[in-house]
């Protein structure tokens, strides 16, 4: 498989400020890679250094082996779905749509029956005449997909694909959209501060923080092995506590933790993942009080504060959770158990 | 006149500090610019400044002196002031008067709207002494005021202001409406669900997004009331002098061009302030609005305080406006054995002596020139305006004020610029009928540029990234993003700048021109002699320039309003 | 085809007109080449018949083009600033209040037109040197509605001196002699009668008996004055106002049907003399052309021709006034007028006294 886009320590400032830090990046084609990151990780920033509309500081985008630099936006045969979708609120459906289409020459025949053919793939057949304005969320969404996807680019970018669409929607059309790409085999560079999106989505997933790449695999191993304690927590993993490690074991005001074998000696950081935290009674592992119960549909999170350390949270069977104030006690999980680079 | 050369040179230069990844879009920048700039210099800055220099360079010696000496005159201090606040006077009435008219007519549906809009910019085209006619008859002697209430309010200055408003109601309906028929309204209801009252929400949400939109109109209401010549004098009486007649007395009467030099830069250096005011109150307020579709927002009024607004809005523009047009209308038909349209055969025939042509050949003038102007106007200005979209430097900041100078500039120095400096191969362009839509093109491309440039500013510029993503180079996005959504702000600008050019008459009667008269020019010939039929032809003359103004711009609201649903 | 297409066609076709006529306007100007064609300039006012015109051009072999400059001030003035590289070869339109500028500043050439001998002495100015020639006179005169004072029973003002009498208060509507050519003519009037000095004291009295002073002629004769077809339309209620002595032959020519008589006269003894003059151009591109203009100005079928169409008495002895003149018209035996240099000096401080004095 050939590397279809490739940045080479691609840097973008701001100011002083670096918005993309020497980012080296690789999609291969027919891959789907989601770049995941909060809110000003400069993720929105490397799409827009990718599409052309962002120039470098240093560094360079290579697309299907050609550096990019001097190609403008329109030449560079990507396609980039925005945030909030900006269809052309002058337009109709099929005038969003056929856009990119006559863009690059298409017949009047072409642009129909490709807008058809989209309209249909997207779930919004015979939509042709509706106004932009009289579309719902979900609706947009799949609108600015189909425009997107119109004019065949060999890369399509996705921003926040489906940021502002409520949870089920977005459960749903997140199965829908990885199912089409995988359909059409299209590659695909998504960012996302949303880890379910990113992981239901992805070949492979990207987690980015303050300009720099921080974690990059796919997502089972991003979300069993997460690298650093940025990461850990980016993910939703709270139950973090700094550790020395000797051995199999680790020293933690939590008391000792077991850790996998070949965990590196020394100072860091462990991570427990939820589901290795175990109730017992309350006089045989670490005494903890129940601060508070969130139904999660399969499982109860139960949050619990230890008398020394900072809180943690257990995923428990509906059916043995145990009652706010109630006192437990808790033993780990060595399964479970990751320890995190420093 | 090198002054002028170097003001060129300085002003084509290359900004010392571009903007960060500005490299390739300021060089785009300049060359739309490029043009603009061009037309500024030669038909504007340079003839300007040449007869500002003829006047105070004498014998190869710069009598700065004189400007002290000017100034010290106290009845020159009195002018100015004079003319600075009725100016500010005219402006604040002109606003109070006109805004909601303007949210009427971007809000509301109703019957006739479109010949309602049309019809309150006629006063913009009309020349000032048939104005003062139609307007005498409102406010004057036997006029509707006095008959009702026996108020007369002409030779005060009330009748200066209330004229003022009357020219100027459409600049302000037409610059702030275009904007705020486009504003999404769910951003005011946001605000309301937030608690707002809906005076808060308009004040907190809406105005602040109509901010540049109200600051261009009033920038511009000032501007041409601070440069108002034949309103004040006819309605005010001699006793009322402004800037304006002092500069058209000194360098068209008394050929005291050192005097007049002295007034005109007074009158830039108001003016400049004026600007740099209006710049300064503006700069953040320009921001990028969420625009809609203005016809998915216009809707019938409901509820008794919609009503009343909208019956408020008609009966002011019907008073102050359509009652002063009517009484010209029925003067022209009011012939001398009773109504009839004996004035309009008239004007069909050679023989009246006015002039070589039969009279009615003025429309066909009018339309050519006013034809010529405004494709100067629409061509410069939608350049300019595209050029000053982006966040711009300093420079181009300096040039998007430097548009507006020649709203502020008597058509007096104008003309007389022209004179002295277009007299030279490859630019000898005196007695060429190009000077004079070139001339009134100066007085449009403000109107387009200011016109424009909120709404172009209002785009979304991810809406232009989309479609560069989709393939589309800088100038189709423009064409294909910014273009549809200016379409509207452009078509007003086109009609505003038609419509001065059809009723300009100060640089016109101050260009040498051969005699194919325009319609204010032939209307102020008929007025200028004695007699029932010359007077009678002056009124239906002004009628035809009345219709030919409001058909043409209701043309112009119909090619907007034509939307065929799909694109092309 | 959808509007987008319109409105770039339009825009496209507008730059097309504007490049064309660009182009064609700037090869219009043959001046220069000083040959077949010949350039009047001259003010708004300036009119001549067709056929007129036409024979000029048919006898001479020149074309005739005709620039109009602004008003009569403004064209004299736009002259003597483009004197260096004049807009034309003849220029015709300054009267005795502007002479002495012209001359002084060189704006003509000597020429003496052929026929001069045959123009009234009176109006002869420059004998020496023979650079304008006068082309005709007006005179601006009190006029007054016949109508008002028929039904008062009361006499037209004949004089200055009558104007100040207790009947006529309020009865007389005059023009900013700071921006309007009548207004200046009449307060000069009143200067010529009553002396540098006593001319104040006379606007002092004139003021005092309710005189309006409007901007300008149009507003006063159509507006104000309660004889002309305007002023009953909006109730115009001066029946005395500053005008000219051809002023009631012009109401009878435009009034449809044409009535007997004139619904206004002309109280002859308030007028004042306005001569117009042309000249040859210093600088002119088409001397020769030029000369042949003025020949054609000073000579007997222009002279003829003028009256009717400008309204003004031709100065060239022995022509024939037209019917209307003659009938309609009233002679002004003893007219106000002053020496061209006296009003260059005077002009200017005479204009800043009366209007501290008036409208102050």
């Amino acid at each position: 498989m050939t590397a279809l886009l490739r940045l080479r320590e691609a840097t973008v400032r701001f100011g002083a400020r670096a918005v993309l830090d020497a980012v080296d990046l690789e999609v291969t084609e027919h891959e789907i890679v989601c770049v995941l990151g909060p809110s000003g990780s400069g993720k929105s920033t490397l799409l827009r250094a990718v599409a052309g509309l962002q120039a470098l500081d240093a560094g360079r985008v290579e697309l299907g082996g050609r550096d990019q630099r001097g190609v403008p936006a329109h030449k560079r045969g990507v396609g980039l779905m925005f945030q909030d979708h900006q269809l052309f609120p002058q337009r109709d459906v099929a005038g969003n749509v056929a856009f990119g289409l006559r863009m690059h020459g298409a017949s009047r025949g072409e642009q129909a029956d490709r807008v058809a053919e989209l309209l249909e793939l997207v779930g919004l057949p015979k939509a042709q005449r509706r106004a932009v304005a009289s579309l719902s969320g979900g609706e947009q969404q799949r609108v600015a997909l189909a425009r997107a996807l119109a004019p065949r680019p060999r890369l399509l970018m996705l921003d926040e694909p489906l940021g502002q669409l409520d949870r089920s929607l977005r459960e749903r059309l997140v199965v829908e959209l990885r199912e089409l790409f995988d359909e059409l085999g299209t590659t695909v560079l998504a960012v996302t501060h949303d880890q379910g999106e990113a992981f239901a989505l992805a070949d492979r997933v990207v987690v980015m923080r303050d300009g720099r790449i921080a974690q990059s695999g796919t997502p089972l191993e991003v979300w069993q092995r997460p690298v650093d304690e940025f990461v850990a927590r980016f993910l939703g993993f709270d139950n973090i506590v700094g550790a020395t490690v000797t051995g199999d074991r680790a020293d933690t005001v939590w008391g000792k933790i077991p850790v996998p074998a070949g965990a590196p000696a020394g100072r860091c950081e462990v991570l427990v993942r939820p589901a290795g935290v175990r109730l017992v009674a309350a006089d045989e592992g670490l005494p903890c009080a129940v601060t508070a119960r969130t139904f999660r549909g399969t499982h109860v999170a139960v949050h619990l504060q230890p008398e020394e350390g900072p809180r943690l949270e257990a995923a428990c069977a509906l059916r043995r959770a145990p009652e706010v104030g109630e006192r437990v006690g808790i033993t780990f999980d060595a399964e479970d158990v990751v320890v995190l680079g420093p | 006149m090198d002054l002028a050369r170097t003001e060129v040179a300085e002003a084509k230069a290359p900004p010392a500090t571009p903007a960060r990844g500005a490299g390739r879009g300021g060089a785009a920048r300049l060359g739309l610019m490029a043009l603009p700039v061009a037309f500024f210099a030669v038909f504007f800055a340079y003839p300007v400044t040449a007869i500002v220099a003829r006047g105070l360079h004498v014998d190869g010696v710069w009598r700065f002196g004189r400007i002290a000496e000017v100034l010290g005159q106290s009845d020159i201090r009195h002018v100015l002031w004079f003319t600075t606040w009725q100016a500010l006077a005219s402006t604040a009435l002109t606003l109070l008067i006109a805004l909601p008219g303007a949210y009427v007519f971007a809000r509301f549906d109703f019957p006739g709207k479109q010949v309602l809009r049309a019809v309150v910019t006629v006063p913009f085209v009309l020349p000032t002494v048939v104005v003062g006619t139609a307007f005498l008859a409102l406010i004057g002697r036997g006029g509707l005021f006095d008959e009702l209430w026996g108020v007369r309010l002409d030779t005060t200055v009330w009748a200066i202001l209330l004229a003022h408003v009357f020219f100027n109601y459409a600049v302000v309906v037409r610059t702030v409406g275009g904007l705020w028929s486009q504003l999404d309204p769910r951003q005011e209801e946001a605000a309301r669900m937030l608690g707002a009252s809906r005076w808060t929400a308009w004040r907190t949400v809406t105005l602040p997004a109509l901010g540049p939109a109200v600051a261009a109109a009033a920038l511009m209401v000032f501007l041409f009331t601070f440069t108002s010549f034949g309103v004040v004098q006819i309605l005010g009486g001699p006793a009322y002098s402004t800037l304006e007649v002092e500069i058209y007395r000194q360098t068209a009467q008394l050929l005291d061009l050192p005097t007049a030099a002295v007034l005109t830069l007074v009158q830039f250096a108001a003016v400049g302030l004026i600007l740099a005011i209006h710049a300064w109150t503006t700069r953040r307020r320009e921001s990028a609005l969420k625009l809609v579709d203005a016809s998915a927002v216009a809707r019938r009024p409901r509820g008794a305080g919609q009503w009343s607004l909208l019956g408020l809005v008609v009966a002011t523009v019907a008073l102050l406006i359509l009652l002063p047009l009517g009484v010209l209308i029925q003067r022209s038909f009011d012939g001398p054995d009773g109504y009839g349209l004996a004035y309009y055969r008239e004007l069909t025939s050679a023989e009246g002596g006015a002039f070589l042509v039969p009279p009615i050949e003025a429309v066909w003038n009018s339309l050519q020139y006013a034809l010529a102007a405004t494709a100067i106007a629409v061509v410069v200005g939608g350049l300019a305006a595209t050029a000053l979209t982006r966040r711009a430097g300093r420079l181009v900041r300096g040039f998007d004020a430097l548009l507006m100078l020649p709203l502020g500039v008597s058509a007096v120095t104008v003309g007389f610029g022209f004179l002295i400096t277009l007299d030279e191969p490859p630019l000898d362009l005196r007695a060429t009928w190009i000077l004079v839509p070139l001339a009134q093109a100066l007085v449009g491309v403000p109107f387009v540029v200011r016109t424009m440039l909120p709404v172009l500013r209002a785009v979304d510029g991810r809406l232009r990234e989309a479609a560069a993503v989709l393939g589309a180079s800088p100038l189709r996005a423009w064409r294909e993003v910014d273009l549809p959504m200016v379409r509207r702000a452009l078509l007003i600008a086109a009609g505003f700048a038609f419509a001065v050019s059809l009723g300009e008459f100060g640089a016109t009667v101050f260009i040498a021109r051969p005699d194919n008269p325009t319609l204010p020019v032939a209307v102020a010939r008929l007025l200028g002699r004695a007699g029932d039929l010359n007077y009678g032809q002056a009124m239906a003359l002004s009628t035809i320039l009345m219709v030919v103004c409001a058909v043409s711009l209701l043309l112009l609201e119909r090619i907007r309003t034509e939307r065929t649903s799909g694109e092309f | 085809m959808s509007t987008k297409k319109v409105t770039f066609t339009a825009v496209a076709v507008g730059i097309g007109l504007v490049a064309v006529s660009a182009c064609g306007g700037s090869g219009g100007d043959s001046t220069k080449a000083g040959s077949k064609s010949v350039t009047l300039v001259s003010h708004d006012s300036f009119n001549v018949s067709k056929d007129v015109l036409k024979d000029f051009e048919k006898r001479s072999g020149y074309k005739v083009k005709v620039l109009k400059d602004g008003d009569a001030g403004a064209a004299v003035n736009k002259a003597i600033l483009s004197k260096d590289n004049p807009q034309g070869d003849v220029f015709f339109g300054v009267d005795n209040t502007l002479l002495s500028r012209a001359l002084d500043n060189g704006l003509f050439q000597s020429y003496e037109a052929k026929g001069s001998d045959k123009i009234k002495p009176e109006y002869r100015v420059d004998r020496d040197k023979h650079r304008v020639t006068p082309v005709d006179s007006g005179d601006i005169c009190v006029n007054y509605d016949k109508k008002y004072f028929a039904d008062k029973k009361l006499a037209p003002p004949k004089s200055f001196d009558d104007l100040l009498a207790p009947r006529y208060k309020n009865l007389l509507v005059t023009e900013n002699a700071a921006t309007s050519s009548p207004g200046l003519g009449f307060l000069l009037g009143t200067a010529a009668k009553y002396g540098d000095k006593g001319w104040e004291r006379y606007w002092k009295q004139l003021r005092a008996n309710g005189v309006k002073v409007v901007d300008g002629w149009e507003q006063a004769y159509n507006e104000e004055f309660s004889g002309s077809a305007g002023g009953k339309k909006a109730k115009g209620d001066r029946p005395l106002v500053v005008s000219y002595a051809s002023s009631p032959p012009v109401e009878v020519l435009y009034g449809k049907p044409q009535p007997k008589e004139a619904p206004t006269g002309v109280a002859t003894g308030t007028c004042f003399r306005q001569v117009e003059y042309a000249g040859l151009l210093s600088n002119a591109g088409n001397t020769k052309g030029g000369k042949a203009l003025l020949d054609f100005l000073a000579g007997e079928e222009f002279q003829e021709d003028m009256p009717l169409n400008m309204f003004v008495n031709p100065v060239r002895e022995g022509t024939k006034l037209p019917e209307l003149f003659t009938e309609h018209g009233v002679t002004v035996d003893k007219p106000q007028t002053m020496d061209p240099k006296k009003i260059a000096e005077n002009r200017e401080p005479w204009i800043k006294s009366w209007t501290s004095l008036v409208l102050k």
